[in-house]
């Protein structure tokens, strides 16, 4: 629960910045690595939100006469089976991908930081009940656990958020948990108290702040996670279904098949995936680094 | 150590007793059982023959009911049948459980063989150009999705040999074994061999920067004997650690590789049966998967106390 003062940071290690501009220019040149995975990460989300404009095609019109057509100039990225344009499906698919991504480790960290806060605050028989179920949820692989989640769902764009946010949070939990056990004895909470303050405020409005640092560091951890699983769940066929163009979904159609005949089928998208995760992780690295000098390497 | 180890015992007795329930009320949320999809496939809807299929399967009785039929038969070692192909689970699960087992020990001694002296280098030469760069590929290896992975290799067996080495047939030799599973344990284990890789950097880091390891300079050792053998020594410690953190990692990879190497596996399976809604292998597969991470992650704990003599579990 070190609460990070950029300001003292930023002039500890001798930067005499003021501004926005400038600050993010210190810590880009501090966090070099860091600023390449911001970097990949704006890239995606601005491929995602402006898909429509910067496609030439729709990525789910078929076009027979363009059926299995190598990258070219007709076709930046090559076309599938049914002749669609990989380049608009790729680009469309940043917005499933991180729809999915955001949405399920929003939701997840939501989860856990209730469940999280109320488990540390309260103690007592509750905190034991959330204890065993936290064990219980983590003795399955997050992506055992979301294929059962999603497939007793259905496959749906939110039930596959829904069923990645499941498994994210006994993480999330746990962390805001110890977080919470260290603070609620410090002094100022005793004094909050002392002052009359419900516990509710304490907790929310005095405790629940101090644990923001290592929830952002987990969340930006978890955001390649959640991508990874939802291109698996498409995968396997239990996420994402048609016509949304998913990275995951692409492969699959793709599989062993096209590997033989239509190459740009699986390298496209699967680059695609492997690009914003390892931005994601690059910048959780850093993130990791500015927030928790504990871990500091 | 005595009271520990029971305490523990009733942990893992309670952890999966839940994870039973958890896993048979999720199956139940599914609109729609087996006999659903089965009419739904032929097109026709005839509520007594569906009807009649439910009893036999059991689905008409209360769900309370049916999870302690299930419950039961687990404790006296009874799976059940499966819906699709009516053999005894057991039967279906058993041989798919070495492949899996074979494909796993594998990728694991891949991902060591790999991580570990990686992870040693890179701490040695921190922040040099050499650090960078085993940093960004171990990265990178944790952000390929290991079916990805897979379909290269295969587009890269393609283009260089002509062939792709999936599975076809039941492996004769020892050899023949070896070769097949050698390249889906390697695209899963590339994977796991960056987290380890990770894991070692960073706790080599802090113990170089130990008393010790300056006394041990001071009276003259070598940089390798240092490094290799006095810092590596506590620094693999941590490492163990993630063996059980590993072994779910593992059976994520599994589950995509398997399907795309054509393995048949219990980690393909898994996904077959959940497609089929085979609930009877679902939920044993379930419990069996939960099983091993959890007897692993108490392995490991105890694997921790031999070796480390300074950890001591109090009562």
């Amino acid at each position: 629960m070190t609460t990070v003062d950029h300001s003292a940071e930023l002039a500890r290690a001798g930067a005499n910045v003021t501004g926005w501009a400038s600050r993010t220019l210190f810590l880009a040149n501090r966090y070099p690595l860091g600023a390449f995975g911001a970097v990949i990460v704006i890239l995606f989300v601005f491929a995602a939100i402006f898909a429509d404009v910067i496609t030439p095609v729709d990525p789910t019109s078929t076009n027979p006469a363009k059926s299995l057509m190598a990258p070219g100039g007709q076709a930046l990225m090559g076309a599938d089976f049914m002749g669609r344009d990989m380049y608009s499906r790729v680009v469309h698919g940043a917005r499933i991908s991180l729809a999915v991504g955001l949405g399920s480790t929003a939701l997840g960290c939501l989860i856990g930081v209730i469940i999280g806060l109320a488990s540390g605050y309260l103690l007592g028989w509750f905190d034991l009940l959330v204890q065993r179920v936290i064990d219980i949820m983590q003795a399955l692989p997050l992506l055992v656990m979301a294929l059962v989640m999603a497939a007793s769902l259905g496959p749906s764009l939110e039930n596959t958020i829904i069923a990645i946010s499941i498994p994210l949070i006994p993480n999330v939990a746990r962390v805001i948990r110890s977080n919470t056990l260290a603070i609620r004895e410090l002094p100022y909470v005793e004094a909050a108290r002392a002052q009359g303050m419900s516990e509710v405020r304490i907790a929310v409005f005095h405790v629940l702040p101090n644990t923001l640092a290592p929830l952002i560091v987990l969340a930006t951890a978890q955001l390649g996670a959640a991508i990874l699983t939802e291109a698996s769940l498409s995968f396997l066929g239990l996420g994402i279904p048609e016509p949304h163009p998913s990275w995951g979904r692409m492969l699959s159609e793709s599989a062993a098949e096209y590997v033989r005949t239509a190459p740009w089928l699986v390298i496209f998208p699967g680059l695609a995936i492997s690009l914003v995760v390892f931005g994601t992780n690059l910048l959780g690295d850093a993130v990791r680094d500015l927030l928790d000098p504990r871990q500091r390497s | 150590m005595a009271s520990y180890l029971v305490k523990r015992l009733l942990l893992m007795l309670l952890t999966l007793f839940g994870m039973s329930v958890l896993i048979f009320v999720m199956l139940r949320l599914v609109p729609g059982n087996i006999a659903d999809i089965v009419f739904e496939a032929a097109g026709m809807i005839d509520d007594a023959d569906k009807a009649q299929i439910e009893a036999e399967l059991g689905l008409d009785q209360p769900i309370i009911v049916q999870y302690l039929q299930w419950i039961g038969g687990l404790v006296q070692g009874d799976l059940g049948f499966s819906y699709v192909s009516e053999k005894p689970t057991i039967e279906e699960i058993g041989p798919r459980i070495p492949i899996t087992a074979k494909l796993a020990l594998m990728a694991l001694i891949f991902s060591i063989v790999l991580g570990l002296p990686l992870g040693v280098i890179s701490a040695v030469r921190q922040n040099t150009k050499l650090d960078y760069a085993l940093r960004v590929i171990s990265l990178s290896g944790l952000s390929l999705p290991s079916f990805w992975l897979a379909l290269l290799i295969l587009m890269f067996c393609v283009q260089y040999f002509g062939t792709i080495p999936i599975y076809t047939r039941p492996p004769d030799t020892l050899w023949d074994e070896l070769l097949l599973y050698s390249i889906p344990a390697a695209a899963v284990g590339f994977r796991s061999s960056a987290l380890i890789m990770r894991l070692t950097r960073s706790s080599m880091l802090e113990v170089l920067r130990q008393d010790y390891i300056r006394t041990a300079r001071a009276m003259g050792a070598s940089n390798t004997s240092v490094n290799y053998y006095h810092a590596l020594k506590n620094a693999v410690l941590p490492v163990t650690t993630i063996i059980g953190i590993e072994a779910a990692f593992l059976i994520g990879g599994l589950i995509v590789t398997e399907t795309v190497f054509n393995i048949p596996g219990v980690a393909r399976f898994l996904v077959e049966a959940i497609l089929w809604r085979d609930y009877p292998i679902v939920q044993n597969l379930v419990m069996f998967i939960a099983l091993v991470v959890v007897v692993v992650n108490f392995l490991v704990d105890l694997l921790y106390v031999v070796l480390d003599p300074r950890i001591k579990y109090a009562d």
